[in-house]
């Protein structure tokens, strides 16, 4: 490893891209996270790249779909409501088998809502905020470590299955400092793109990048052949951890933020004597079925825990499948769960199901 | 035997789904021997939108994305700030380009965007079966103006080449019609002249055609182009609105 930095989380998703090799962002500001644009406005024309304020968002997803139909590595970002109007575009850029990285810094929603921390995007992101029968690829960091390392992750990933790959961060990951080492030499992968649309040069077929097919019996066929690529992703890009798992009695389930604040419930219950260990998965999707297979033998009960209603709870559940009791404590609207209330849950669950059980 | 007139390459060999008397494939035959003529196929991604030419990538034989409805000159922005070397031309109807496009269309103008936008004009929305356009005419009838386009109701139609030439982003913008052999002739050099300003990266180059759309005026294809010299021209002018000194 190289170079430490001590970055708020917007910067290093916008350095990460960089390093990515995306020299490409087209963006429009929103809360809390445009010190992606900034970062993105003061480095890319030094480093020969673009960086474009676009008029909208539903404009900025469509330069993105641009710049992607090209094979060239392209990022936006924006926060909930702005990602509500780039849905369009996510729809097209599935159906057309565009690349790209589409950051979600999540604010307190519904409508304008408020410019807080929220995981209220979880639906959005992960079951298809747009029409048509398509998925991406969702990572949650939850740390600014982790949202540098998953940013050029993700843009491997995005060329790997010609999609978006999405970083589903929220506020407080966007804005928090922590210290980030970055590596000497990032791990891009270069695929070959003999798709792309950049003129034929009078030495191929034309190519068109497209997602419209009127006959139904193509349009099907081409639906197939995505469910079949989601396929392969479900069977190799699951990521997930397991945190003090081998002797817990316990599980808390929590992604990004909330994740954290489980690690320091963990270590409150140790001290009481109760063995909590953490699921944390790190792709929302494909969801980490894996993770729960490992510690089902021993969980006596789970605790989802989430800043939202209970979104990735309809996902836990369905992993766990009726198997064991699973129980959720949530915050809506840009509030944090809090230590206090979490700690109560779990020594409700240890009496019901250990210590009585 | 000597080839005196033939298909441009740019144009694939196969026939289109166009409705008899539509002016489509004359403003695709004109786009084509422009590509043609200045030999830029090969460099060339074309962009179409939602609306009767939603699959022009079927016709023109460059490299070609499908837009979502009124991204098309959004998209082109992203493809030509990342490959400058390329051409890059949208072709938009007037419900694609001045109803749900308004924003990309001003804003990819107002950007000096180095790119040709092809604009046909027809008055009506073709593809979705005749309702009102943006451009429809006061006291036109159509499928959701069924009394006539009345101004207290509907508002007034969109003159965008005059529109746009407020901006001091475009380089070019002219508006031609496409009703007679001489026009056609006139309108031909527009489109020549929009993609040679690109060539020389000159900036954001627009041609509106003023075109027919028989099937939904409900008038023969005689009487479609009568109706553009009648009716069209007089609220459309044609003529340069900016660039008509521009040397490429």
């Amino acid at each position: 490893m190289g170079q430490k930095l001590l970055m708020r989380g917007n910067e290093a998703i916008a350095e990460a891209a960089i390093r990515a090799g995306c020299l490409h962002y087209f963006g429009y500001p929103i809360t809390p996270q445009t010190e992606i644009a900034h970062y993105m406005a003061k480095k890319l024309p030094k480093a020969g790249g673009v960086f474009l304020q676009a008029e909208s968002e539903v404009a900025a997803i469509n330069m993105v779909y641009g710049a992607g139909s090209t094979g060239t590595r392209v990022m936006t970002s924006s926060s909930s409501p702005g990602i509500s109007l780039k849905q369009e575009g996510l729809s097209y850029l599935a159906g057309a088998q565009v690349p790209a990285v589409v950051v979600n810094i999540v604010r307190g929603g519904p409508g304008l809502g408020g410019i807080q921390p929220a995981q209220s995007d979880y639906f959005q992101a992960c079951k298809g905020g747009g029409h048509g029968d398509y998925r991406q690829i969702v990572l949650a960091p939850s740390s600014v470590q982790e949202l540098y390392e998953l940013t050029v992750e993700a843009f491997n990933l995005a060329d790997r299955y010609r999609m978006v790959a999405m970083i589903l961060g929220d506020g407080i990951l966007g804005q928090m400092m922590e210290v980030v080492e970055f590596r000497d030499k990032e791990p891009i992968e270069d695929y070959d793109k003999p798709w792309a649309t950049v003129g034929h040069g009078n030495a191929r077929e034309q190519n068109v990048v497209t997602s419209i097919h009127l006959s139904p019996a193509v349009l099907e066929k081409m639906n197939q052949n995505l469910q079949d690529k989601y396929e392969i992703i479900k069977q190799k890009e699951c990521r997930y951890e397991l945190y003090n798992w081998e002797d817990a009695e316990l599980f808390i389930v929590a992604y990004g933020t909330v994740a954290r604040i489980a690690k320091s419930i963990i270590e409150m219950a140790k001290r009481e004597g109760i063995k909590v260990g953490l699921v944390r998965p790190v792709t929302l999707w494909p969801f980490p079925q894996e993770a729960f297979e490992k510690v089902i033998g021993r969980a006596k009960a789970f605790l989802t825990v989430e800043m939202s209603s209970g979104q990735m709870l309809e996902d836990v559940l369905l992993a766990v499948n009726g198997r064991r009791k699973v129980y959720f404590h949530g915050r809506m609207g840009g509030m944090v769960p809090v230590r206090d209330d979490i700690m109560k849950m779990v020594r409700d669950i240890y009496k019901k199901h250990v210590k009585n059980g | 035997m000597a080839v005196i007139f033939q298909k441009p390459k740019a144009l694939k060999d196969t026939s289109m789904h166009y409705c008899p008397g539509c002016t489509h494939g004359i403003a695709h035959r004109l786009v084509a021997e422009a590509l043609d003529e200045l030999d830029i196929e090969g460099k060339t991604v074309g962009i179409a939108s939602v609306g009767c030419s939603y699959n022009s990538y079927d016709y023109f034989a460059c490299d070609m994305i499908q837009a979502p409805h009124g991204r098309a000159p959004a998209v082109a922005t992203g493809v030509k700030r990342s490959k400058p070397d390329c051409v890059v031309f949208t072709y938009q109807g007037d419900g694609d380009l001045a109803a749900i496009g308004t924003a990309e269309i001003i804003h990819a103008a107002a950007r000096g965007e180095n790119i040709t936008v092809i604009f046909i004009n027809n008055t009506i929305y073709g593809m979705t079966s005749g309702q009102m356009a943006p451009t429809t005419l006061l006291n036109q009838y159509t499928t959701t103006t069924p009394y006539g386009r009345i101004a207290d109701l509907h508002g007034f139609p969109i003159n965008v080449c005059e529109m746009l030439a407020t901006l001091q982003g475009p380089a070019y913008i002219e508006r031609a019609s496409l009703h007679d052999v001489k026009h056609i002739r006139k309108a031909k050099e527009a489109v020549k002249k929009a993609f040679k300003v690109q060539l020389a990266k000159k900036g954001f180059s627009l041609v509106e055609l003023l075109s027919t759309c028989p099937t939904n005026w409900g008038l023969s294809p005689v009487e479609s182009l009568k109706r553009i010299k009648d009716e069209m021209i007089p609220h459309y002018p044609l003529g340069v609105f900016k660039g008509e000194n521009l040397e490429v």
